[in-house]
């Protein structure tokens, strides 16, 4: 506490409304939140050079774990990028099936996100409900894919399993009880007065906002901005596939509800459009080792936005630079303008309410602090000597141990 | 002398109340539970909790007042225990009675508040602080509708002790109904006095982490936890009292089973409520009360009076 009347609060790195390592720290007068300060960081796994290490085929299940959610759209939106280098022409049938398991990823994101929005506001039966409607999706996951997250249903050059026509019918079925939970929500939220009353003015975004600090997905749509790849660049079979882009003009956390539970309906009607019009033919085509030099960058829209990997190929198996630009990154500069003088009461639905996803996000952060501390770049070498001499610091040592292995070898 | 003793400590006191407290949360969380499509504790489950909470290590933050972070749990608890003593029960009377009484109630039902306050304040965390002056503000704003929803109750019975209203609305069956308006308003501030969705502002989780109550533990917790199933045991027992006093001449039985039905209705009400709205903001909540509660109050004051005039000639 200060003299000014200024409180300073941790939200985060360990937090109960935040489900990830991230740390905003606030700075309140009496209950307005005067200022941000966002650090991120916490989560950074170095993925990215870790694919610089890998074949392409052992890159995809690693991409594929960036994120718990969105981990179809990270494989797919690589695997693209891939194909693109290699000049692959993946058959539609595999297309098709991507599409099918990108759409029900939608669902289970949107769901997971109605259900943590709920409880941000207090509103813990929602929570109950969406998750356990969410259920049906997974499950539905489970009976597709093997797997009811981290899929693994990608490989470069098409899909790995083909969907039988039971299971089909199964996600027919399933379709129809998500629209019929889905219309119940839409109705909850556009009538409920105390949702209503903490979601809407609250978190204002404006258009012109929205397109300066570069938002995507939901967040940018709900500011009015009709902003969407699977529309504006279609991939997968999105280009034969008729929907709506959702956009809503309230600008606002309620904008970005809206957005989310009625692209559940245009993502429902996608799934029963994939079902529907499944073409027949080979499900993946045999991809070289050896990926032939070049890059290439590619789109793809996340339940989160737009998320955009870069791949260089030096005609080796191992990619020589992998780069993510994942939609938090881009929605997390509209955090800190959304919560200036808003009530401390709003922080956690505002930060909510662009579906953050902070381990797809993290990156390595340099703190400039005048040039007071010099900076050095360590090879990989260099770095592996170091790591080897701080545990024989602190009485850890492997060198017998990995002698005996070089002579066994 | 061992009459007395036994009525403070077993029943209607401190060890009835316990139970009692306990059952209150049980049901509260069950309902809960079942109405959000989840399977909920079992019954043992407060008591489990109590248990445990009393057998884990003692940590007091190094910046808290160590004296007022450990007088805290005690007060808030002696103070809603106390309160109940005044509540008749099952019959037209409760063990202590004197005019004035109901005023006596209503304060000792405040008292946890503060409690919580200082005992917030004194741990030295931000997180307890904000939430320490949050249900600080919260007070102002329900006790109001609170004290005039229940007043006007005794207004109407021409008296302010809680025995005298109910042999009053005994007397006189089918008052009661008249001061429905008033139940509604004190049971909506009740939920701000126990801080239940949607005003649990004081303790919301996904901001303050658990507002008060976050730097205590160990059996500190225990109390603290306590005393907030005794106040909603406490506080429904005397809506039930003011607000739906028929059935009191049923005899000791009887009477006590339709007093719990009364009160487990009260708190079937309350987790209702809880998992049917979100929560709200502190000015959304500070708006609610004095802009529809307190008139709405007062609107029964004014009903009672009316009436009351009506009777009289």
């Amino acid at each position: 506490m200060h003299d000014s009347g200024e409180v300073h609060i941790p939200i985060g790195p360990q937090h109960p409304s935040l489900k990830e390592p991230e740390s905003f720290l606030i700075t309140l007068r009496g209950e307005k939140i005067t200022a941000v300060n966002i650090k991120i960081g916490y989560n950074h796994r170095g993925i990215e050079k870790a694919c610089e290490e890998r074949t392409y085929i052992q890159d995809m299940y690693l991409i594929e774990r960036i994120c718990g959610i969105c981990s179809h759209s990270h494989s797919t939106c690589f695997v693209q990028a891939v194909e693109e280098i290699a000049g692959l022409q993946v058959p539609p049938r595999a297309l098709y099936i991507r599409t099918l398991v990108a759409e029900l990823e939608r669902v289970h994101s949107h769901l997971l996100w109605l259900g943590v929005a709920g409880h941000e506001v207090g509103f813990d039966t929602l929570l109950m409900y969406a998750w356990r409607d969410r259920e049906v999706v997974m499950n539905l996951l489970a009976s597709l894919t093997g797997n009811r997250v981290n899929y693994a249903i990608n490989t470069i050059g098409g899909v790995r399993r083909d969907v039988s026509a039971n299971t089909l019918e199964e996600a027919a079925s399933a379709a129809d009880i998500l629209e019929e939970r889905t219309k119940y929500y839409i109705g909850i939220v556009t009538t409920e007065t105390t949702l209503i009353n903490r979601l809407s003015g609250v978190g204002k975004l404006s258009p012109q906002d929205a397109l300066r600090l570069g938002a995507v997905g939901p967040t940018a749509r709900a500011s009015g901005i009709a902003r969407d790849v699977r529309a504006d660049d279609p991939y997968a079979a999105y280009a034969e596939l008729k929907f709506k882009v959702v956009t809503d003009n309230s600008c606002d956390v309620y904008g970005r509800t809206v957005v989310r539970l009625k692209e559940l309906l245009e993502s429902i009607s996608l799934i029963r459009q994939v079902i529907k019009n499944l073409p027949d033919g080979p499900i993946a085509v045999k991809a070289p080792r050896r990926i032939p030099a070049g890059e290439a960058v590619s789109r793809y829209e996340a339940p989160r936005g737009e998320d955009l990997h870069y791949v260089r190929a030096n005609a080796t198996d191992k990619p020589d630079r992998v780069k993510f630009r994942p939609p938090t990154l881009a929605n997390v500069q509209a955090v800190a303008h959304m919560l200036q003088d808003r009530y401390l009461a709003d922080l956690p639905i505002v930060v909510a309410a662009i579906d953050p996803c902070f381990s797809c996000t993290d990156r390595l952060l340099s703190l400039d602090r005048g040039g007071q501390i010099e900076k050095t770049v360590l090879t990989w070498e260099q770095l592996r000597q170091s790591s080897i001499e701080h545990y024989q610091r602190e009485g850890i040592d492997f060198s017998a141990l990995n002698k005996k292995l070089a002579d066994k070898m | 002398m061992v009459k007395e003793l036994f009525q403070l400590f077993v029943f209607p006191g401190v060890l009835f109340l316990f139970v009692f407290g306990l059952s209150a949360e049980f049901i509260d969380r069950k309902l809960c539970a079942r109405l959000q499509n989840r399977v909920g504790p079992p019954w043992f489950q407060p008591l489990a909790d109590f248990i445990k909470l009393l057998a884990k290590e003692e940590v007091v933050p190094e910046e808290a007042d160590v004296s007022v972070f450990k007088l805290m749990p005690v007060l808030a608890l002696s103070a809603s225990i106390t309160a109940f003593l005044y509540i008749p029960l099952s019959a037209q009377s409760a063990i202590y009675s004197f005019n004035g009484d109901v005023i006596v109630v209503l304060y000792l039902l405040t008292m946890p508040t503060l409690a919580y306050f200082l005992g917030g304040w004194y741990s030295r965390s931000v997180y307890a602080m904000i939430g320490a002056v949050r249900s600080l503000n919260q007070l102002f704003a329900y006790e109001v509708p609170f004290f005039l929803a229940i007043l006007a109750s005794a207004l109407l019975a021409n008296t302010w002790s809680l025995s005298g209203m109910a042999a009053f609305y005994s007397a006189h069956p089918g008052y009661w109904l008249f001061n429905l308006l008033g139940f509604a308003v004190a049971l909506l501030s009740l939920l701000g006095k126990l801080e239940k969705v949607p005003f649990d502002i004081p303790e919301a989780e996904t901001e303050i982490v658990a507002g008060v109550f976050t730097e205590y533990g160990a059996r500190f917790l225990a109390f603290l936890r306590m005393s907030m199933n005794v106040e909603m045991a406490v506080g429904s027992s005397l809506l039930a009292a003011v607000f739906l006093p028929f059935g009191l001449r049923l005899g000791l039985a009887g009477g006590f089973i339709l007093y719990l039905v009364k009160v487990f209705f009260i708190i079937a009400l309350i987790s209702l409520a809880r998992t049917a709205v979100a929560r709200l903001r502190l000015d959304q909540m500070i708006n609610l009360c004095w802009k529809f509660l307190a008139p709405l109050a007062f609107a029964q004051v004014l009903l009672n009076l009316i009436i009351k005039g009506v009777i009289a000639r």
